[in-house]
């Protein structure tokens, strides 16, 4: 019977505990609309039938409602409003309320790319690997415009805003590979910002974690995203996210705002940067490309003359992906690279 | 024959033959035949006919950029433009459709020409700012489509930010020459308030005004109390993008989720903008064609003003799945199941009329169908969103799209073009031809479900909207949308070309050809320059007062 | 209705016109009043829209809002207060000699309310240029050291842009006051028709409304 009703709606299968509950309302809603609306139609069209005009000029009693008739006219569809209503809500409260064992999973929206961190574990781009019969939690957050992640299958649907996180949560009921769709306009490529839930079975899910913690890089999730719709500049910020974690940038260097031996990269980019000779640079391409070819040319005040030069040692497009990488850690509210559990307050609830 | 005036207005040939005060009171067509008398003009008819021609034209602009939009959907991957292209115009065909059609078609046009008749007033309170409020439009509208020309907007037309305010395409013209015309809608609103308040005729109580004053009246509420919230928004977005405020900017702290309390704070409400007058009309045209004074007149009055408060209390339900806090979603879907009863009321009083009545199946009864179909369906998925569960799949896909085209817009054009054919004699004193005006009826309301009936399904699939390409299991049905949408396209067609063709050859209408009792009627068709000649109209009955003899036995209620 | 007021000196001042389109002068006076009310209701929502972003934006900074109005300059605003409260007193002086046709009378109060405009204005300048100066400016273009917390310079964007557009009003204001004014001085105000004077002065007592609103939120609290 659902099935059936599945087919006459158009709905994509179900593989999530919400998706049950929104699809039951979704059928009761949908009869209800068509036996009132037939009741009204078949009315109206037996009226305009019967009281069809015989005359020009004919003239009519003068019909007015009793108030009884008013009343059935307010009750009437206020009981069945505030019926959906009561069974629409309950279900949303379910929806913005994970349960408390769930699992987390990151997740920021970028143009046009989505990014999947686990607290500890791997990054993904654009597939996101989860349990079966399990609660998962997503916590949203973007980098530049708002997006909005959307499973048709398990009909979840949660915008991620720049500057703050969000979340939703689901239970994926069965084994599959389910397609995650942007549907929040963000731009030229908002059509192409595809991803892909693959939800595993549950032995399936630990062998992919063991692989993933001991996995040679090849087999890692990081390698195997299809990096193919990402733009080309954040195409580069990835680069150069491994070229500065292979270079050894990230000993002297953080991006988490904390300063080290040297600077922190976080919201470096742009900003206006006082030297030991009280000279103001703002940290532009040029300065950072200087920096790393000529470090000991401008030194930022309180921190020592220790940096190697790395002329010779980055090619032209490497030392660009770098600069990319560095004005992609531009936000400060928004935590970037390998997922180290990042620090957050949990949300409200 | 009943003695009173206004029954003999009432009727057919009761009228003193126009040509027998031809040379001292010429219609208002006539009156007056330079350009500058038209452009110049304070007579509430004529702005109203300058607003029929501009409306029209941008309807045909909104409609040339659907059309490309709707080709483009026609295969999975690029059809006939490229994504930036595409983008743009999704966004145009918002803004034009919004902006410059739906929200001034049915006040500017039938507000303005109607209004003053059915108050028995020679004019509008304010004929100068009604003059003015046009040519706000205009400016608006010139600005507008300037910044269109010259590299147009993707935003899509709710403008959110941050991506408003990053885009390198060019929102400033378009953003600024809409908060213009919103001054054009503001001036209309405050106008046809006070109107309402000091010009009606003396016998016409507020419970004997038509039901389209009643309409228009709530309508011009919220047009006055919601527009300048818009101007502001706008205002501001355009300056972000011009100088970086950082208002709505995430990295300086600024809120994007503000941006849209404020912007659907006005678009909220801007949906009954649309929409009331819609309704308005079609309490005229069910009553004029049933011959039936309206089923539940005060219920119908009031719950147009019930929309128009609940509405400005209703805007969080289009943001329940952008990080609303749970108990707000819940306030917000309880305020929008009220707005579904207010409109359920109406249905139900507009079938109730036609209840012991005498109807007639003309061209605007046909678009009375029509119009009751798609309020059912429309308001009826309306709630379904309320239920805030159900919108979370729903929410910005093609659901959504279907939704408000069936209830904003496919009530509005019903009532735009039902009420263009039931006061086309009144305007022109011309007819159409009754023939076509049913072809192209039935065309329309056919094509307009062949272009939605798909895109609710697709909706239920899980298309998002303002998608340039989609994933291929879509196409049938975004191919069944692009064919409904020609089919509607060519309706318009027709009756463009019979309305046309009816306007310099139609045979002259009757002051009355449809025998209607509606206020508007008692007095010539085309109007006097004011309106009336002679002793004006008495008012002893209420609108749509059909029964005879005058003073019958009022039967029970039922 | 009927009382015969005052003439002033140099003559009867003229009848007012009864548009063709209306039934009576009262109603005409009546429709013209609704109109303005209408219009001020849509004024305070375009101000509303400003209030509702100042107070999502003080809920969310309070350390930076708190510091930002402590910044203002009390003395300045203060001053501007009363200057801008004593001008709505004599534009309503206005309306009162206005009834009585005495329009010598009108045009003096007008005068004085466009004086004290023009010093608010001119204090505002101060109050503007400082800022300039020492660069607490809206949004990136924020440089002003001695405050630097998150959301400063939202705060100062909401400062700019209400002051802003209040002035803006302002200078609306002052420009339809003194056309009032000259329309006073050809002697053209009565009991009979004093609209226009009423109305400029209805006009003139939102922009006082607005800034008694915009005082306490952006230098007291």
């Amino acid at each position: 019977m659902n099935e059936l009703l599945n087919d006459i709606l158009f709905l994509p299968e179900r593989a999530s505990t919400f998706a049950d509950r929104v699809d039951t309302l979704h059928y009761f809603v949908v009869g209800v609309t068509m036996v009132a609306s037939l009741a009204v139609g078949t009315a109206a069209l037996f009226f305009f039938f019967r009281y069809r005009r015989r005359k020009p000029a004919q003239t009519t009693e003068y019909v007015v409602p009793s108030v009884k008739t008013e009343f059935l006219f307010v009750s009437l569809p206020l009981i069945f409003f505030l019926t959906w209503f009561a069974i629409g809500y309950r279900d949303f409260v379910f929806y913005t309320t994970p349960p408390k064992d769930a699992m987390d999973v990151y997740v920021m929206g970028k143009q046009w790319m989505w990014k999947f961190s686990y607290p500890e574990g791997p990054n993904g781009v654009n597939v996101l690997h989860v349990p079966a019969n399990r609660p998962v939690r997503l916590l949203l957050t973007s980098r530049d415009v708002i997006h909005s992640f959307f499973v048709p299958s398990f009909r979840i649907k949660m915008d991620a805003l720049p500057g703050r996180y969000t979340q939703t949560w689901f239970e994926a009921t069965k084994p599959g590979t389910y397609q995650i769709l942007c549907t929040e306009y963000c731009g030229l490529s908002h059509s192409k910002m595809l991803g892909e839930v693959v939800v595993l079975s549950a032995e399936d899910w630990d062998n992919w974690v063991k692989e993933q913690r001991q996995g040679k890089l090849p087999n890692r999730q990081d390698a195997l995203a299809d990096l193919s719709l990402v733009p080309h500049s954040a195409r580069m910020a990835e680069q150069g996210q491994a070229l500065a974690a292979n270079q050894g940038c990230f000993k002297c260097h953080t991006v988490n705002g904390e300063p080290h031996i040297g600077p922190t990269f976080l919201g470096m980019y742009g900003r206006l940067e006082t030297m030991q000779t009280g000279q103001k640079i703002l940290v532009d391409e040029a300065f950072i490309t200087q920096s790393m070819m000529d470090p000991g040319a401008y030194i930022l005040a309180g921190f020592p003359n220790v940096m190697p030069t790395y002329q010779g040692k980055l090619t032209g497009p490497q030392s660009a992906a770098i600069v990319e990488y560095i004005k992609s850690l531009r936000t400060p509210d928004i935590r970037t690279g390998a997922s180290r559990g990042p620090v957050y307050e949990p949300l409200s609830q | 024959m009943s003695p009173s005036p206004s029954s003999i207005a009432a009727e057919p040939g009761a009228v003193p033959a126009p040509d027998s005060h031809h040379e001292h009171h010429p219609s208002y067509l006539i009156d007056g035949t330079t350009v500058k008398s038209w452009l110049l003009s304070l007579d509430h008819k004529r702005i109203g006919l300058m607003y029929l021609f501009w409306v029209l034209l941008f309807f045909l602009v909104g409609g040339i950029y659907a059309l490309v939009v709707r080709l483009e959907l026609l295969t999975p991957g690029p059809t006939i433009i490229d994504a930036m292209t595409y983008n743009r115009a999704f966004t145009m065909h918002g803004v034009v459709m919004i902006f410059l059609f739906m929200i001034p078609a049915i006040p500017g046009v039938f507000g303005n020409f109607m209004l003053p008749l059915m108050l028995g007033a020679k004019d509008v309170a304010f004929p100068r700012l009604n003059l003015a409020s046009l040519y706000i439009l205009l400016t608006g509208a010139i600005i507008a489509i300037w910044g269109m020309i010259n590299g147009g907007m993707d935003t899509g037309w709710t403008f959110y930010t941050p991506y408003s305010t990053q885009t390198t395409t060019t929102v400033a013209p378009i953003l600024f020459g809409a908060f213009i015309i919103g001054f054009s809608s503001i001036a209309t609103g405050i106008n046809f308030i006070v109107t309402t308040h000091t010009m009606r005729a003396p016998g016409i109580t507020w419970f004997k005004m038509p039901l389209f004053v009643w309409a228009m009246y709530a309508t011009s509420c919220i047009q006055v109390l919601a527009t300048p919230v818009l101007g502001l928004v706008l205002l501001l977005v355009v300056g972000e993008n011009l100088f970086n405020f950082g208002i709505f900017d995430p990295s300086r702290g600024g809120d994007p989720v503000l941006f849209q309390h404020l912007f659907w704070f006005y678009s909220h409400p801007a949906v009954y903008i649309m929409v009331l007058p819609a309704f308005g009309v079609m309490s005229e045209v069910v009553s004029a064609f049933s011959r039936k004074n309206i089923f539940g007149y005060r219920a119908i009055a009031f719950s147009s003003l019930g929309i128009a408060f609940v509405g400005f209390f209703a805007w969080g339900h289009h943001m329940f799945v952008s990080g609303q806090s749970t108990f707000d979603a819940g306030v917000f879907a309880v305020l929008t199941m009220l707005v579904g009863v207010f409109t359920a009321i109406k249905v139900f009083n507009w079938v109730g009329t036609v209840y012991k009545g005498a109807v007639d199946f003309k061209t605007p009864f046909a678009y009375f169908c029509g119009f009751l179909y798609f309020t059912v369906f429309g308001g009826m998925t309306g709630v379904a969103f309320g239920t805030a569960s159900l919108d979370v799949p729903w929410h910005d896909t093609y659901f959504v799209v279907a939704h408000f085209h069936f209830i904003m817009v496919g009530a509005t054009i019903m009532a735009f073009m039902a009420a263009l054919h039931y006061w086309f004699p009144k305007m022109f004193g011309k007819m159409y031809h009754e023939g076509w005006g049913l072809v192209s009826a039935a065309l329309i309301i056919l094509g307009f479900n062949a272009t939605f009936i798909p895109q609710f399904l697709l909706g239920n699939m899980g298309m998002p909207r303002r998608y340039y390409e989609y994933p291929e299991r879509f196409q049938n049905l975004n191919v069944a949308s692009t064919a409904g949408a020609s089919l509607l396209a060519f309706g318009f067609v027709i009756a463009a070309v019979y309305l046309t063709y009816a306007l310099i050859y139609g045979r002259r209408a009757s002051a009355n050809p449809w025998r209607s009792r509606g206020y508007e009627w008692l007095t010539e068709s085309p109007p006097p320059t004011h309106n009336f000649v002679g002793p004006q109209p008495t008012y002893d009955e209420e609108p749509h007062f059909y029964v005879e003899p005058k003073k019958a036995e009022v039967p029970d209620a039922v | 209705m009927q009382s015969n007021p005052t003439a002033d000196a140099v003559g009867a001042p003229p009848p007012p016109k009864l548009a063709m389109h209306f039934a009576s002068l009262e109603v005409q006076h009546h429709a013209a009043r609704l109109g303005m009310w209408l219009f001020l209701a849509t004024e305070i929502l375009l101000f509303a829209g400003l209030f509702t972003l100042y107070a999502g934006y003080r809920f969310l900074f309070p350390e930076a809002w708190a510091a930002g109005s402590r910044s203002l300059d009390l003395t300045m605003g203060t001053i501007n207060t009363i200057v801008l409260i004593t001008s709505s007193f004599t534009a309503a002086m206005a309306v009162h000699y206005a009834k009585e046709a005495k329009n010598k009378m009108v045009v003096l109060m007008f005068v004085l309310t466009l004086a004290m405009a023009g010093a608010f204005l001119v204090i505002k300048g101060f109050e503007y240029s400082h800022k300039l100066h020492v660069g607490a400016l809206p949004g990136f273009r924020y440089h002003y050291d001695a405050i630097q917390l998150p959301g400063a310079p939202l705060f100062f964007t909401v400062y700019w842009l209400s002051t802003g557009l209040h002035a803006f009003h302002v200078i609306v204001g002052m420009c339809v006051l003194a056309w009032i004014t000259t329309k006073a001085a050809k002697n053209q105000f009565s009991y009979h028709n004093y609209t226009a004077v009423e109305l400029g002065s209805m006009y003139w007592h939102l922009v006082d409304l607005v800034w008694i609103f915009l005082f306490p939120m952006l230098y007291l609290v």
